[in-house]
């Protein structure tokens, strides 16, 4: 099995390559790599994202093919890929972070700032809270339901059809934090910062 | 619910931790791998190092401290100190930091701010105030708490907001080491004039302090050293006193 981290200077991925590697061990080989015909022969794609939807999305569009080699891996292929935090929101149609941006399209949806309900609720939303899981999902195999993940983020994916939603935490409102699709998964929390159980989720994700 | 954190802090200086836990269990009471997994293994909700080495010779100890303890802690880390540039916080963010605590360069130069929240996001940067009090207001610190920038340090923190600080680490100097508790005027203070969380630091001798930081404080998180340090509460200890108090903790 061959597992590969996209590293397209979205920030700081040393965490997501970190906690890969405690979990895989030596039983899966993980790639951290920019590199098409390595993303495009993997077994298993992880799109992190950190900064604002706009940077990330000029991030990937600035590595030559590498969204034709995602779309792909995720779109023809229909190999598993798991986006995190702003790997999550790019899946979407238009992200309104910094300007009007073009996702990836993969799952309907918009991603916009989150209500703060007039600074009742500070931003970024930074810290740990509870995920109410409203849909069986693979990754959260022997993961029970109000587990605490750890996260932090200003903007939140509003899908367009609801049953791609599999958990939700609550924030000023029911913020979508998980996604899964076919093959396509996401959290908006950082598993590989959530300690055991952020790792369980990385493991599931690894044994699909 | 998002749950309140509890952050505990360790002081490093070229490498080695200089208060550290003193649990029997612990092999070295001086390495801060060991500790912060100690902390993480107990239920921290973040781990935060402060850097304190003197010199630039020995800075790059901290790259090694970070680099290790990120392939053993799996919640965030955070590391302030003698972070002057957008250089130091990519070189700390590349070892494995989640955060970086920028203090004096940001008092200098609001720009390091401005810049490095623009470059890696604002989640990773945390602005630590030293405030002390003088007359009715409180001042800005900088330089370990030596020099008085004469700033206010309510316009600073707003400022600091506006530049794009993901989160405020906010330290009474008069409190510092007095285990009387936190200045939970200077906490609610801030608290109430930014939108971005804040992290209260400074004063803590007991576990009732922690509650009123966050009742009375109205702050995010709360950052304490000397408690944790020696063994006198675990971090699990702290948060079910917390719990006990209907104060919103992660178990």
């Amino acid at each position: 099995m061959k597992l590969t981290i996209v590293d397209y200077n979205s920030g700081n991925i040393s965490s997501v390559i970190n906690s890969f590697r405690e979990v895989a061990q030596n039983k899966v080989n993980i790639e951290v790599t920019s590199d098409l015909n390595k993303i495009i022969s993997s077994d298993k794609v992880v799109l992190p994202g950190q900064g604002s939807f706009k940077s990330c999305i000029d991030a990937l569009n600035s590595i030559n093919g590498l969204v034709d080699g995602l779309n792909e891996f995720a779109i023809s292929k229909k190999k598993p890929l798991l986006g995190i935090c702003v790997g999550l929101q790019m899946f979407a149609d238009t992200g309104y972070e910094e300007s009007e941006t073009k996702g990836l399209g993969w799952i309907s949806g918009k991603v916009s700032k989150i209500d703060n309900q007039n600074g009742k609720y500070k931003l970024p939303h930074i810290g740990w809270n509870q995920i109410n899981i409203i849909k069986e999902s693979k990754i959260f195999k022997n993961v029970e339901n109000n587990s605490h993940m750890y996260f932090v983020h200003s903007y939140e994916f509003i899908p367009e059809y609801k049953n791609v939603i599999s958990a939700t935490t609550d924030y000023s409102s029911n913020i979508v934090c998980s996604v899964e699709k076919e093959n396509i998964f996401g959290t908006q929390f950082h598993p590989e910062k959530s300690d055991k159980i952020g790792l369980k989720i990385i493991d599931n994700f690894i044994n699909l | 619910m998002l749950k309140n954190r509890i952050i505990p802090c360790l002081d490093v200086k070229n490498g080695r931790v200089v208060k550290g836990i003193n649990f029997v269990d612990l092999k070295d009471a001086g390495d801060p791998v060991e500790q912060a997994k100690i902390y993480s293994d107990g239920g921290a909700d973040e781990i935060c190092f402060l850097d304190i080495t003197a010199s630039n010779e020995n800075r790059d100890t901290i790259y090694e401290v970070v680099k290790k303890t990120s392939k053993k802690c799996f919640v965030p880390l955070t590391v302030g100190g003698g972070v002057r540039s957008i250089e130091d916080i990519n070189k700390l963010l590349n070892c494995g930091a989640d955060k970086v605590s920028i203090n004096t360069a940001a008092v200098k130069n609001a720009a390091v701010v401005l810049e490095s929240s623009k470059k890696f996001g604002s989640q990773c940067i945390v602005v630590a105030i030293d405030a002390k009090k003088s007359g009715d207001k409180w001042e800005v610190f900088t330089h370990g708490g030596r020099n008085n920038s004469g700033i206010d340090a309510l316009e600073f923190a707003k400022k600091m907001e506006d530049s794009g600080a993901g989160e405020l680490l906010v330290t009474s100097m008069d409190r510092d080491g007095t285990q009387v508790g936190y200045d939970i005027n200077l906490m609610s203070e801030i608290s109430s004039i930014v939108n971005i969380p804040v992290i209260a630091s400074g004063g803590v001798g007991n576990l009732d302090h922690l509650v009123d930081g966050i009742k009375l404080g109205k702050v995010s998180a709360v950052l304490a050293a000397s408690i944790f340090h020696y063994g006198k509460y675990t971090i699990k200890e702290a948060k079910e006193y917390l719990k006990s108090k209907n104060v919103q903790v992660r178990l």
